[in-house]
This record gives C-alpha cells, sequence and structure tokens, in this order.
C-alpha cells in the first residue's frame, strides 16, 4: 500500500499537452478514481502512475519516494486493463500465477497463491482453461485475480467494465468495492462514467483536457460543482442550465450582476406539472417524455434553451403541449457565464 | 460451370509449375541411353543408377549438411534479429519507426550481382572465405529486412496493451519478447522462418563466389559442378535437384497451416 502525490506532473506528446500540471495526493488505502470525457488524459494518469509512461515534467512519488526513474517492474503496481490484456497462450492459472513466477516464487507458492485468489474470485473450476474459453464477466475476474495475486502497493483499473453489458456491470462494480474492502490496497481507477465514479470512491477526481476540474468526495461534487463543467458532468441526467434572466425571483450576491450569471438545476430538483400553484414556475413547451419506471423525465424547450423536469407517472404532460417547471430557489447552483465558475 | 472453370484455371496453373519438376523425374530415373531423346516422355525402363551415382560418385551427403547448417544458421540468425528489431519497432515504440523501415527496405533494393565483388573482398579480408560462416551471415543479412518487415507487421497486430500488461506484470522488455510476444507471433516467426531458410537453400551467387572446396559448398553449388571435361551428367543432375527439394517439401507440408496463418494474419480479425 502507498500515498501516490503528483507533484506539479505535465505529459505532452508531441504537440499535444495530455496532462498539464497535476497536483494532488492519493491517499493510503483510498479508492480514488479519474474520471471524464475520452481523451481528458485519465488514461495517461493511470499509465504514469505504472510506469508505462515518463513524465514530461513534474515528480511522482509513492510514500514520499521518486519512482520516475523505476521501470514498471520495480514500481509493485498491478493494473487491469480495458481490454483485460490476458495472455492468450496460458492457462487462467498460468495468467494468474504470472507476475509471481517472474519474481521467481516457488512452484508450491505460487500454486498457493493462485488458488487463494481463484477462490475468492469464484473462478477456481475455471483454472485450467484458456482466456478465449472464457465469457467477458469471467475474463474480467482473471484479470482482477492476476493483479491481485501479488498484494501490489498500488492497484490501477483502468476503464475495467467498459466491456461488459450493463447487468455484470453493476455486480462487478459491488464485486470491486468488496475486493477493495477485503485487500485494503491503494485504488487508482479510471472511468469514463461519472455513476461508476460515484458508487465507487472515496474520493473522484474530475479531469477535462488535462486539467483537474474539481477533486473531492463525490458528493461534495454533486452537491458543489466547482465549476459548470463539473456540474454537467456528475449527475444523470446532466444539470439544466439557465440564462439567469429567465429565472424570477434569484436572489444573487452584492456586485454580481444579472446577465452574468448562469444558473444550474438538476432535474431531480425540477418538478413539472401541467398546472402548478408555483408562481415562480416556468412555462416550457414540453418535447418529450421518458419515463424510468418511478420517474419521468420531461424535456422543455424555454426560450431556445432545454430544461429538464420530473414528472410523475401519473400525471405526464404531453409532448407539444405547455408545462410548468418549478424549482425551489435553494436548489440552485450558480455559476459566473464568462468564466464557469461557481458563484454560490 | 464456375466450379469447372476454377478447376481447370488450377489446372493450368499447376501444370506450368510442375511440369519441369515432371521433366526432371522423368529424366532421373531414365536409363543413359535414352537421356536425350525429346520429347521426354515416359522412359522404357526405370533405373535408379542416377541415384545411386550422386551419392557414390559425389560428396552429395557432405553437400547437403552444409546446406542445412548454412540455411538454418542464416534463419536462426535472421529470425533472432527481425524478431528484435521488428519488437523495437512496434512495441517499444522506437523513434523514426517510418524512416527505419524505409531504410531496411532499401538495403535490400540492392541486386546481389552488384555487391557480391565487394563482399568478396570483406569475406576475403576477415579470413572467413570459404567457410559456412561466410555464407550463414551473407544469407542472414540479405533476408533480414524481409524478416524485419514480416514480423513487424506481424507485432503490429497484437494489441499494444499485452505487453503493457506483461511489464506491469514484471517483465523486463526482453522476458516481454520471450514470454509474451514471441509465443503468441509463432505463426509470424515459422511463416518468416521458412522464407529465409528456401532462400538460404536455393542460393547460388553467393555459395558460388565464397566457397572454394566441398568443405563449404552448399547442394545448389554442388550440383552446378557436377558436369565433368567431356560429359554433362543429365541424370545426375536431375536425380540431385529431385533429392534437394524433398527437406523444403517437406518442411512446407509440415508447416501449411502455420504459413497460411502467419501470411494472412491481420487480414480478419482474430
Amino acid at each position: 500500500m502507498a500515498a501516490i502525490e503528483f507533484d506539479g506532473v505535465s505529459k505532452r506528446f508531441g504537440q499535444v499537452t495530455v496532462l498539464e500540471d497535476l497536483r494532488l495526493t492519493i491517499e493510503e488505502g483510498e479508492f480514488f478514481t479519474f474520471v471524464g470525457p475520452s481523451g481528458c488524459g485519465k488514461s495517461t494518469t493511470l499509465s504514469l502512475i505504472a510506469g508505462l509512461e515518463r513524465p514530461t515534467s513534474g515528480r511522482i512519488r509513492f510514500d514520499g519516494e521518486p519512482v520516475d526513474h523505476l521501470a514498471p517492474r520495480d514500481r509493485d503496481v498491478a493494473m487491469v486493463f480495458q481490454s483485460y490484456a490476458l495472455y492468450p497462450h496460458m492457462s487462467v492459472a498460468e495468467n494468474i500465477g504470472f507476475p509471481l513466477k517472474l519474481r521467481g516464487a516457488a512452484p508450491r507458492e505460487i500454486d498457493d497463491a493462485v488458488a487463494e485468489v481463484a477462490r475468492r474470485l469464484g473462478i477456481e473450476t475455471l483454472l485450467a482453461r484458456r482466456p478465449r474459453e472464457l465469457s467477458g464477466g469471467q475474463r474480467q475476474r482473471v484479470a482482477l485475480g492476476r493483479a491481485l495475486v501479488r498484494r501490489p502497493r498500488v492497484f490501477l483499473l483502468d476503464e475495467p467494465l467498459s466491456n461488459l453489458d450493463a447487468r455484470l456491470r453493476l455486480e462487478m462494480r459491488a464485486e470491486l468495492k468488496r475486493l477493495h474492502g477485503e485487500y485494503g490496497i491503494t485504488t487508482v481507477y479510471v472511468t469514463h462514467d461519472q455513476e461508476e465514479a460515484m458508487a465507487l470512491s472515496d474520493r473522484v477526481a474530475v479531469l477535462n483536457a488535462g486539467r483537474v476540474e474539481q477533486c473531492g468526495p463525490p458528493l461534495e461534487l454533486y452537491h458543489a460543482p466547482a465549476n459548470t463543467f463539473v456540474a454537467g458532468f456528475v449527475g444523470s441526467p446532466p444539470m439544466n442550465f439557465l440564462d439567469a434572466r429567465l429565472v424570477p425571483d434569484l436572489e444573487l450576491p452584492r456586485d454580481v450582476a444579472l446577465d452574468e450569471v448562469i444558473v444550474g438545476v438538476r432535474p431531480t430538483d425540477v418538478r413539472v406539472t401541467e398546472a402548478s400553484d408555483d408562481p415562480r414556475a416556468l412555462d416550457a413547451r414540453v418535447l418529450l417524455a421518458e419515463p424510468t419506471g418511478d420517474d419521468v423525465w420531461v424535456v422543455g424547450l424555454l426560450e431556445g434553451e432545454r430544461i429538464v423536469g420530473r414528472a410523475l407517472p401519473s400525471a405526464v404532460p404531453v409532448p407539444g403541449g405547455i408545462a410548468r417547471f418549478a424549482f425551489a430557489r435553494e436548489r440552485l447552483h450558480l455559476f459566473d457565464r464568462a468564466s464557469g465558475r461557481r458563484i454560490a | 460451370m464456375r466450379r469447372a472453370a476454377t478447376y481447370l484455371g488450377v489446372l493450368v496453373v499447376a501444370a506450368y509449375c510442375l511440369a519441369p519438376l515432371a521433366w526432371q523425374l522423368v529424366t532421373s530415373v531414365r536409363t543413359p541411353a535414352e537421356l536425350t531423346t525429346l520429347p521426354p516422355l515416359l522412359p522404357t525402363r526405370i533405373t535408379i543408377e542416377h541415384y545411386a551415382a550422386v551419392f557414390t560418385g559425389h560428396p552429395f551427403p557432405r553437400m547437403l549438411l552444409n546446406s542445412f547448417v548454412v540455411a538454418g544458421g542464416a534463419t536462426a540468425i535472421a529470425l533472432a534479429f527481425g524478431a528484435a528489431a521488428a519488437f523495437a519497432l512496434t512495441k517499444m515504440r522506437a523513434r523514426g519507426f517510418g524512416a527505419i523501415l524505409a531504410l531496411v527496405l532499401a538495403t535490400s533494393m540492392f541486386p546481389p550481382i552488384s555487391i557480391v565483388s565487394p563482399l568478396y573482398l570483406l569475406i576475403n579480408a576477415l579470413g572467413l572465405r570459404d567457410t559456412l560462416a561466410a555464407l550463414i551471415l551473407t544469407y542472414a543479412g540479405f533476408t533480414l529486412p524481409l524478416a524485419i518487415w514480416v514480423l513487424t507487421s506481424f507485432l503490429r497486430e497484437l494489441p499494444d496493451e499485452l505487453y503493457s500488461a506483461a511489464r506491469v506484470d514484471g517483465c523486463t522488455p526482453r522476458q516481454a519478447l520471450v514470454r509474451v510476444i514471441l509465443p503468441l507471433a509463432a505463426p509470424g516467426l515459422v511463416a518468416t522462418g521458412l522464407l529465409v531458410f528456401i532462400f538460404a537453400w536455393n542460393e547460388f551467387l553467393f555459395a558460388l563466389t565464397f566457397t572454394a572446396t566441398e568443405r563449404s559448398r552448399t547442394v545448389p553449388v554442388g550440383i552446378a559442378l557436377f558436369p565433368g571435361l567431356h560429359e554433362v551428367p543429365w541424370g545426375e543432375i536431375a536425380a540431385a535437384s529431385l533429392l534437394v527439394t524433398v527437406p523444403v517439401f517437406v518442411l512446407v507440408l509440415r508447416f501449411q497451416r502455420r504459413i497460411v496463418e502467419g501470411l494472412t494474419a491481420g487480414a480478419v480479425k482474430g
């Protein structure tokens, strides 16, 4: 187990800057997630920790010790890849035992460790098979086993669930959380799926175009997004952004003009009805309604901007008609129009 | 109808390719009296005297051994260096990937006849004239561009994440090559190895130039030296020519499936 410190780490490939001046510390034993759209630099961050890439500038430290000069094999990190990257010419047992074999462990020792990890992952019966004979979920478990078998200091996961179907993804998500609790290894997770990030992590860093937009516990990101990017990225469906001039009775901090403000409100906080007695509710034309079971998401068009809100399944506004979108003033997020930064 | 046309086409091509071989076969079992009759129709009597003469009148086993050592040695060297170079180019992200490949290809553009003289001087200066080493080094050098190109295109198809996984799991680059990459590249290695082996097995010009005695003579040169002062022993030449194709024939049969795999690798996603 190790704490990982990024000290002003930048990474450029030729002219392209993939990561810009990353400064943060991942605590020992933490489940830490980098989340962001594709191309934001999150996978590069993992490669830098693993030593597969070298930073262009800045330093990475494990427990205060610089590791930049160390090859991947000397860092004692393990990684699960998006494609799992199992060795096709080896059996499951050989795949899992490979890291131990390379470290010169005795055959007996390897067998015991492989059996132990296979038992924990529920793949004891698959040990003699080849990777191509396994289903996606089983391959995933083998990849996890290969990473966990040597109890690394740092456990890296690069989009490990993205190749699984929706149901299996939920199952493996729970499994990952359980394994982290069981092994307690510092885990760095990379995903583009904010929901995964929220569900799994102790802390999340939202990356955009090589920069950290915000770093904190999931709920902090959700309740107090630092800017419009984080606000729009975290939470599903994504937050509505409205011109402040459309929202009546808006209380602004002093020195802030109305036309400098963007108002954010989460769809869950917007109640849609056909007739509301809230005098501050906004009228919008209904574009479509998406039932999800308990709720119906209603998409409306307000002065050329989309607004999404929640309606009861028993009272769904008809598309094409006008509905009332109401929200409490204390649920609003205010952002500066020019910089996107949070005001209140 | 279309199927019939296909078979007819195959038949024509096969006949075109195999006719010289058939002629050789017929020649090799004819009695000396019938040897020069044209057209080369079926012999009236079958004899094995030419085959016997190949082994009794000439140092044929020695030549075969030389050929095996030379072709085997060249193949081993070309594969070892070719695989290492292809690995560095594709997986270790060597700089100037395209330029290096182009340069490698450029070196194989020289026709052998244009460099045989300077090479001869070089071999002589190194004291390697009339040694098997001279041929092994020359053939390995000549086939290395081919080996690098075929293996590069082959290794490029292997996912980079496999190499990353191997490194994180604890491999040095060399261990990753030997334990992970090469086993997966086996079809490519077999195909490349066979091409190199066949080139070295059949090569004539350098073998003729760099060898002087039967100590280092390979089969193609040996056969070319069969003709004596007063006669050309067509029967023996035919018999020996057929005999030297046998090893190549066996190798190709043995690895046929692998070669097809190797040559078509990456064409269709596995």
